[in-house]
C-alpha cells in the first residue's frame, strides 16, 4: 500500500513548494483497507458526538456525575495515553544520553508516536473542559494556580510537546529538503532531549500526584502517597511495551520502508527492550509490595477489590515480567510480544483502577462510561493513527534519511 | 569540538529557562500564617435548627436558582446539587429527630483552591471560598479534590458553571451577613472564626447535656470556616467522620516541593552523562 514517496532532495523554490504540499496531502495507496473501513465511520460519528457535546453540555454524551467528575476521557485518554507515550523519553534517554546506538533506528518513530499521543490526548483534555475558552488563563499567566498539580501537568504537556517537536523536526526538514534548517534543528536535539526527559519525569509522576488529594475517594489498595513514583516507574515499561507492540505492527504495515539492515536489527532491539522492561517491572513490583506492606492492607486482600488487585499484580505485572525474562533468555520474539501486550493491559488496568474503577468504589451507583464516551475515545485514537500513517508515508521516519544527510555529516 | 561546545551552551541555556519556570511552579502561593488571619465563618447549631428550610429558600432566591420543592423526610438523603447550594436533612438519632444543614465548609486550607489551576476557586481574605467564572476552565479538578464533595458542575449546559456556597461573598464585603444567616432564627451565627469557636465552647460548657463535647470543623481538614454543634455524635448525623484532620493541600505539597529540585538536579546530571558517554563509537554494535 505504500509506494515510497520520493523525498524532495533539492532545496525548493517558492512555486514548487506549494505544489509539493498539495501533492503530499493526497492519500497514498489503496482507500478501501480494513482499517479505513472501520475507522472512517467511527471518526465521523465521533465528530457528530463532539458537536453535540459542545452544543448541549458534557452531560449530554457522558455518564459523568457530581460524584465522579472525571471518567474515561481523563482516566484513559489522558492518564493512560500519556503513560504509553512514555517510550519517547525513555528511548531518547537511552540513545542520546547513554549512547545505546543500537536503538537509534527506532527513536524517530517513537518520538513521533509520543508527540502525536500528546497532541491528541491533550486534545482530549480540551473536550473534557467545561469552559475551554478559559484554557488560555493558566497559559498567559493572568491567573497562575501554582499550587495546583494540574497546573504543573498542563504546562509540562505544553512544553513537552514543543520538546518532542524539536526532537522530531529534523525528519520534517529532511522531508522538505531544507538542509540548513535541518542542521540547526538537529543541533537543538540534545537540549530538547534533556529538557524533555526532565519534563517527563515530572509529569509522568504528576499524573499520579493529581489524585493525591482524593485520598478518601480512591480504594486504599490503589491510594498511597507513593502514587507519583509508581506512575513514573510504570511509565517506563508502559512506554517500552508500546514501542515493542507498535514496532511489530509497523514492521508489517510499513514493511517496504524499512531497510534490510534495520529489519535484521529489529529482533535484537526487541530483546534489549524486553530486558529493560523486565528490570523496571521488577522494581515496580517491589515498590508496590513495599507500599502494600507499609499501608498494612492485608485485610483488604480478601475482598472483591482485593482479588482485582491481585489479578492486576500477578496476572499483569509478575506474569509478563517472567515472560519477558524467559523470552529474553530464549530469544523468543513471539513471547516478548505477548508479554508486551499483557504489560499494556496491566498498565491500562492500573491507571483505570486509580482513576475510574477504584475511584468511589464504594458509591451505591458506580460510573460506567457511556458508549458515546467510548466512541469519542476511539475516534481520537483512530485520528491519531491516520496522522501517524500520513507522516510515516511521507517523512523519513522508518526509512533511511535522504542521501544528502549522510553526506553532510 | 566547536560544535560540541555550542551544543553544550544550548543545553545550558535551556536548562536555565527550565530553572526559571521550575521555580515558579514550585513556589506555593499559600501564605504561611494564613491561619493567623481572621477568617469569617459560620456556626451552625443543630440543636437550635428547626428544619424550616428558610435558608434553602433564601439561598436559591439569592443565587437565581429554582426554589427547592422536594419533601424533607427523615431517612431520605437530599444532596446539594448544581441547583441547590445548601440542603437540610433530617436524621433519626438516639435523641430524636435532628436537622442538619449541608453546604461548603469554607476550609481554612481548601483543597478545591489548591487544586484549581486558574485560581478560579479562591479563598478570600475575608474567609469565604468563592468561584470565579471568568477564570474557571471547567476541568472539575476541584470536584475531584474536595473531601466534602461540594463543588457541583452544570453538566447540561454549553456554558457550565460550578455551583457551590460562596457564603454570600458579595454581601459579606458590603458588611452584610450571608442571606441564610439573616433568614434563620438562631441556628446560624456569622462571625470571625475565633469568636465562633469561643461561642461554641461557651454553649457546650453551659449546657453540657445538650451537646457532645466536640465542634465539627475545628480540626477536620485543617479546620473549616463552617462549624457544627450537635446533640449526638456526628456520625449519626451523616457527617463524614473519617476525613483526616490535617489539611488536604498538604497531601500534594511534598510532590510540588520536589519539582524545583528535579529541575535543578536532573538536567546537569543528564548533561554530565551525555558528555561522559560521548566517546562511544556511534556505529558500534552493542550487546549492552
Ligand atoms: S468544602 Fe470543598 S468546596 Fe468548600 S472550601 Fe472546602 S474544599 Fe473547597
Ligand atoms: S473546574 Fe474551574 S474552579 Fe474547578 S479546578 Fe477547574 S478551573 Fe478551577
Amino acid at each position: 500500500m505504500n509506494n515510497l514517496a520520493v523525498p524532495v532532495t533539492k532545496d525548493n523554490d517558492g512555486g514548487s513548494i506549494f505544489k509539493f504540499f498539495i501533492s503530499e496531502l493526497k492519500p497514498k495507496g489503496k482507500w478501501l483497507t480494513p482499517f479505513n473501513i472501520i475507522s472512517i465511520p467511527i471518526i465521523l460519528l465521533g465528530v457528530v458526538l463532539i458537536v453535540i457535546r459542545f452544543w448541549k453540555g458534557i452531560g449530554s454524551i457522558t455518564n459523568l456525575t457530581q460524584e465522579t467528575p472525571w471518567g474515561l476521557w481523563i482516566g484513559f485518554d489522558v492518564v493512560t495515553g500519556v503513560a504509553f507515550a512514555g517510550g519517547a523519553y525513555v528511548l531518547t534517554f537511552m540513545v542520546y544520553i547513554l549512547k545505546m546506538h543500537k536503538y537509534h533506528s527506532i527513536v524517530r518513530i517513537t518520538v513521533l508516536n509520543g508527540f502525536l499521543a500528546y497532541v491528541f490526548y491533550a486534545g482530549a483534555l480540551l473536550l473534557d473542559l467545561g469552559r475551554p475558552w478559559n484554557v488560555i488563563n493558566p497559559i498567559i499567566g493572568n491567573s497562575f494556580g501554582t499550587s495546583s498539580v494540574l497546573f504543573l501537568v498542563a504546562w509540562h504537556f505544553l512544553l513537552y510537546m514543543i520538546a518532542e517537536l524539536i526532537e522530531f523536526s529534523p525528519a520534517i526538514a529532511e522531508w522538505l529538503g531544507a538542509r540548513r534548517a535541518r542542521k540547526i534543528l538537529s543541533g537543538m536535539t540534545i537540549g530538547a532531549v534533556i529538557f524533555g526527559i526532565t519534563l517527563s519525569t515530572l509529569h509522568q509522576s504528576g499524573l499520579g500526584a493529581l489524585y493525591l488529594m482524593a485520598k478518601d475517594k480512591i480504594h486504599p489498595l490503589w491510594y498511597s502517597e507513593f502514587i507519583p513514583i509508581l506512575f513514573l516507574v510504570s511509565s517506563i515499561f508502559a512506554g517500552l511495551s508500546m514501542v515493542i507492540f507498535e514496532g511489530s505492527i509497523s514492521h508489517k504495515v510499513f514493511f517496504n520502508q524499512i531497510s534490510e539492515k534495520n529489519h535484521k536489527a529489529q529482533n535484537g532491539i526487541i530483546q534489549g527492550l524486553s530486558k529493560i522492561c523486565a528490570g523496571t517491572m521488577f522494581a515496580y513490583f517491589f515498590l508496590q509490595l513495599l507500599v502494600f506492606i507499609h499501608n498494612k492492607n492485608w485485610n483488604l486482600l480478601n475482598t472483591t477489590m482485593g482479588y482485582w488487585f491481585l489479578l492486576e499484580m500477578i496476572g499483569f505485572v509478575i506474569i509478563p515480567m517472567m515472560l519477558f525474562i524467559y523470552s529474553y533468555r530464549t530469544s523468543n520474539i513471539f513471547m516478548i510480544r505477548l508479554a508486551a501486550i499483557l504489560t499494556m493491559v496491566g498498565v491500562i488496568l492500573n491507571r483505570l483502577n486509580v482513576t475510574v474503577i477504584g475511584f468511589r468504589w464504594n458509591a451505591p451507583t458506580h460510573y460506567v462510561p457511556s458508549w458515546m464516551e467510548i466512541v469519542v475515545t476511539m475516534a481520537v485514537i483512530f485520528t491519531e493513527i491516520w496522522i501517524f500513517r500520513w507522516v510515516i508515508n511521507r517523512m523519513p521516519v522508518l526509512r533511511e534519511s535522504p542521501a544528502w544527510v549522510n553526506e553532510e555529516e | 569540538m566547536g560544535i560540541d561546545r555550542r551544543n553544550f551552551m544550548k543545553a545550558l541555556g535551556i536548562t536555565g529557562i527550565t530553572l526559571a519556570v521550575g521555580n515558579s511552579f514550585g513556589t506555593p502561593s499559600k501564605n504561611k500564617d494564613e491561619s493567623e488571619i481572621e477568617f469569617r465563618g459560620m456556626l451552625y447549631d443543630s440543636t437550635r435548627c428547626i428544619g424550616c428550610r428558610a435558608c434553602e429558600r433564601v439561598c436559591a432566591k439569592n443565587h437565581n436558582l429554582p426554589e427547592p420543592k422536594d419533601e424533607l423526610k427523615a431517612g431520605v438523603l437530599r444532596k446539594t446539587s448544581e441547583l441547590q447550594r445548601t440542603v437540610i436533612n433530617n436524621y433519626t438519632t438516639s435523641k430524636g429527630e435532628v436537622s442538619v444543614k449541608k453546604q461548603c465548609m469554607h476550609c481554612n486550607e481548601p483543597a478545591c483552591a489548591a487544586a484549581c489551576l486558574t485560581q478560579a476557586m479562591y479563598k478570600t481574605k475575608e474567609g469565604p471560598v468563592i468561584w470565579r467564572g471568568d477564570k474557571c476552565m471547567g476541568c472539575r479538578y476541584c470536584m475531584v479534590s474536595c473531601p466534602f464533595d461540594i463543588p457541583k458542575f452544570e453538566y447540561h449546559s454549553p456554558n457550565p458553571k460550578i455551583q457551590k456556597c460562596d457564603l454570600c461573598y458579595d454581601r459579606v464585603i458590603k458588611g452584610q451577613i450571608p442571606a441564610c444567616a439573616e433568614a434563620c432564627g438562631d441556628a446560624l451565627t456569622f462571625g470571625t472564626r475565633r469568636e465562633l469557636i469561643s461561642e461554641a465552647r461557651k454553649r457546650i460548657a453551659e449546657n453540657p447535656k445538650d451537646y457532645i463535647d466536640q465542634i465539627y470543623g475545628e480540626d477536620v481538614a485543617g479546620g473549616t470556616g463552617f462549624l457544627y454543634l450537635a446533640p449526638v455524635s456526628f456520625k449519626e448525623l451523616g457527617i463524614d467522620t473519617n476525613l483526616q484532620n490535617s489539611s488536604y493541600p498538604a497531601l500534594s505539597k511534598g510532590f510540588l516541593y520536589s519539582v524545583p529540585s528535579v529541575f535543578v538536579l536532573l538536567p546537569p546530571l543528564l548533561l554530565g552523562i551525555h558528555e561522559a558517554t560521548k566517546n562511544k563509537q556511534p556505529k558500534e554494535e552493542e550487546n549492552e
